[in-house]
C-alpha cells in the first residue's frame, strides 16, 4: 500500500462509506431471513427451511453476477435490460448515473436484495420441496422474474419511466416475493397434512430473533436505496424506525381484540409488515405519513393472515400476506401522500397530484400479474425434469434428515462414528426407520 | 385390564391419535423414546465426521383398556402406525394387576373407563 487515497472521480467517500455499511446490513437480512423461517417450522425442517436461504446467497449471487444485475441495471429497454454488464463487465470504480459511488458497489448492494427476494419465496414451498428443484428455481427466478421487476421501477424500465415510485423495491422485492410465493404454492400444493393437522412453529424465539435482526438489517436495505449519506436517506432511515412501531402496535390492538392476548409470533409478524409497507414509501413520505402508513399496513395483511389458513393454499409462512400484501399498501399509500417537500421528486394526492395515485396503481396491477405468471411457468418448466416436492414418507420423516442428512437437533444418542472419511456407497443409504 | 404399550415411528404419532379417537379409546399417555428395531441405521454426515445412527427417534404409548377394548384398541394402533417398511414397531399387551383413579378412588375397571367430562 502506498498510503494514497484512490478514489475514482465522480465517487464521495462519505456516500460509499455508508453504503459499504448498507450493503452488509441488507446481506446479513438474508440469515436473519433463516432465523424466522427456521422457526416457523417444525423440528424436522429447521435445517432445510434455513438452507433455502443459504441457497439463495449461493445461486441469486452467482446468477445475479453473471446476468442478472446486467437484465436489471443495463439500458433503459422498457421490460428488460441488455447484455453490456454481463459477467460484470464494465462494472467498475466509476460511479453509476444519479449516484456518487463505484458501479461496483452499486451492483453488490442490489445483489443483496435479490438474494433475499429470492429467499424470501421459499417461505412458500417449506416443509416439502426438494433442494436441488429449488436451488434451479432460485438460479432461473432470479433472472427471469427479479431481474425483470427491479429492471421496471429501479433500472430505467417502464413503471420507473411512467413516473411509478418505488423507493427500496415495493415492485421487485415485495409484491414479487409475495405474488411469487402464491404461485409456488399453487404449482408445488399443499403439505400432506396441511388442513388435517395443526402445523406449528418449533421455536417462537428463532421467529423474534430473526424479525429483529430483518429490521435491523431493514436500516441499511431502505436507508441504503437513497444510495449515499443524504437527505432521503436519513429519511428512509427514519421512517425503518417509526413505522413498523407503530404496526406493531396496531397489531397489538388487534391481537387483543381478537383473542384477548398478544402473540410474539403475531409481533414478530407486525415488524415485517411495517418494515415492507414503508419500504416502497421510505424515502417518499413525511415521518408523520410513515407511521400512518404503518399502522394502515396492519390492516390487510392481518386480514389475509387469518383468512388464507382457511383456505386450501399452503402458502406456509405467508409470504403473500406479509410481503405481498403489505408492498400493495405501502406503493399505493404513496400515490396519496408523497410530498415534494420531504422527497423533492412528487406529490400525492393529498398534496395536489392526482396522477401519482394512477402511476402506483399501475405496479400494483402490473407486477403481481408478471410475478405470479413467470413463477407459475418457471416452476412447472422444472417440473418436466424433475419432480418438486419429496414423497410422502419422506416429507414425513422430514426434510432435515432426507435431503441434507443432518438434524437440527441431533442428540448424537446411539449415534455410531463409521468413518471420519465419507463412505460414498454408505452415504447412499437412506432408510425409513 | 390390560396395559397396551405401543412403541410406533414419531411421524405416525398423529395418525395413531387420531385412530384411537375414532376407536373412541380415550385414555393415553405417551412419550418420546429412543430405539432399535432391526431398521437399518440411517447416516449422517457432520463435517468430516460420518456416523450411523443407531438408535431411532420413536413415540411410546400407553394405554390401559378394560378387555373389551383391548382388540379395537391394538387395530386403531395397527392401522394408525403401519406403513409397510421395517421399522413401524411393536405392541405389548401386558395384564394390569391393579388400576386406582387417583381423584375418585375408583379402581380397576371404573378407573378405566373415561367418565363424560
Amino acid at each position: 500500500m502506498t498510503g494514497i487515497v484512490a478514489l475514482a472521480a465522480g465517487v464521495d467517500a462519505g456516500d460509499t462509506a455508508w453504503m459499504l455499511a448498507a450493503t452488509a446490513l441488507v446481506v446479513l437480512m438474508t440469515p436473519a431471513l433463516g432465523l424466522f423461517y427456521a422457526g416457523l417450522v417444525r423440528a424436522k425442517n429447521t435445517l432445510n427451511t434455513f438452507m433455502m436461504c443459504v441457497a439463495a446467497l449461493a445461486v441469486a449471487t452467482v446468477a445475479w453476477a453473471l446476468i442478472g444485475y446486467s437484465f436489471a441495471f443495463d439500458g433503459s429497454g422498457g421490460f428488460i435490460g441488455g447484455f453490456d454488464h454481463a459477467f460484470l463487465n464494465d462494472v467498475t470504480f466509476a460511479p453509476r448515473d444519479g449516484t456518487r459511488i463505484p458501479g461496483l458497489l452499486f451492483m453488490a448492494f442490489q445483489a443483496s436484495f435479490c438474494i433475499v427476494t429470492v429467499a424470501l419465496v421459499s417461505g412458500a414451498v417449506v416443509e416439502r420441496m426438494r433442494f436441488a428443484p429449488f436451488l434451479a428455481f432460485a438460479a432461473l427466478w432470479s433472472i427471469l422474474v427479479y431481474s425483470v421487476l427491479a429492471h421496471w421501477s429501479f433500472g430505467g424500465g417502464w413503471l420507473q419511466a411512467h413516473g411509478t415510485l418505488d423507493f427500496a423495491g415495493g415492485v421487485p422485492v415485495e409484491m414479487g416475493s409475495g405474488f411469487s410465493a402464491l404461485a409456488a404454492a399453487l404449482v408445488v400444493r399443499a403439505r400432506k397434512d396441511y388442513g388435517r393437522q395443526a402445523l406449528l412453529p418449533h421455536n417462537a424465539i428463532y421467529v423474534l430473533v430473526g424479525a429483529g435482526l430483518l429490521w435491523f438489517g431493514w436500516f441499511g436495505f431502505n436507508g441504503g436505496s437513497g444510495f449515499g449519506a443524504n437527505d432521503a436517506s436519513v429519511l428512509a432511515f427514519v421512517n425503518t424506525l417509526l413505522a413498523p412501531a407503530c404496526t406493531l402496535v396496531v397489531w397489538f390492538v388487534l391481537d387483543l381484540l381478537r383473542s384477548r392476548q398478544v402473540t410474539a409470533i403475531g409481533a414478530a409478524t407486525a415488524i415485517i409488515v411495517g418494515c415492507v409497507g414503508i419500504t416502497p414509501a421510505a424515502g417518499y413520505v413525511s415521518p408523520l405519513w410513515a407511521m400512518a402508513l404503518g399502522a394502515l399496513a396492519a390492516l390487510p395483511s392481518y386480514a389475509v393472515i387469518l383468512w388464507r389458513p382457511r383456505t386450501r393454499v399452503d402458502e406456509t409462512l405467508d409470504v403473500l400476506a406479509a410481503h405481498g400484501v403489505a408492498g400493495i399498501t405501502g406503493i399505493l399509500t404513496i400515490g396519496f401522500v408523497a410530498q415534494a417537500s420531504w422527497n423533492g421528486v412528487a406529490d400525492g394526492l393529498f398534496y395536489g397530484d392526482a396522477g401519482q395515485l394512477g402511476h402506483q396503481a399501475l405496479a400494483v396491477l402490473a407486477t403481481p400479474a408478471y410475478a405470479f405468471v413467470a413463477t407459475f411457468l418457471i416452476l412447472r418448466f422444472i417440473m418436466l425434469f424433475a419432480p418438486l416436492r419429496a414423497p410422502e414418507h419422506e416429507e414425513a420423516l422430514g426434510m432435515d434428515i432426507v435431503q441434507h442428512g443432518e438434524e437440527a437437533y441431533a442428540t448424537g444418542e446411539g449415534a455410531i462414528l463409521i468413518s471420519t472419511e465419507p463412505v460414498p456407497g454408505e452415504l447412499a443409504t437412506t432408510d425409513r426407520s | 385390564m390390560r396395559l397396551v404399550i405401543a412403541i410406533v415411528r414419531p411421524e405416525k404419532a398423529n395418525d395413531v391419535l387420531e385412530a384411537l379417537y375414532r376407536a373412541e379409546v380415550r385414555g393415553v399417555s405417551m412419550s418420546r423414546v429412543q430405539g432399535h428395531g432391526g431398521e437399518l441405521e440411517r447416516v449422517e454426515t457432520y463435517r468430516g465426521m460420518t456416523v450411523k445412527m443407531g438408535l431411532a427417534e420413536k413415540v411410546r404409548f400407553e394405554i390401559a383398556v378394560s378387555e373389551a377394548f383391548v382388540e379395537p384398541t391394538i387395530t386403531a394402533l395397527c392401522d394408525g402406525a403401519r406403513t409397510g417398511e421395517v421399522g413401524d414397531g411393536k405392541i405389548f399387551v401386558v395384564p394390569l394387576e391393579r388400576v386406582i383413579r387417583i381423584r375418585t378412588g375408583e379402581t380397576d375397571d371404573g378407573a378405566v373407563t373415561p367418565h363424560r367430562a
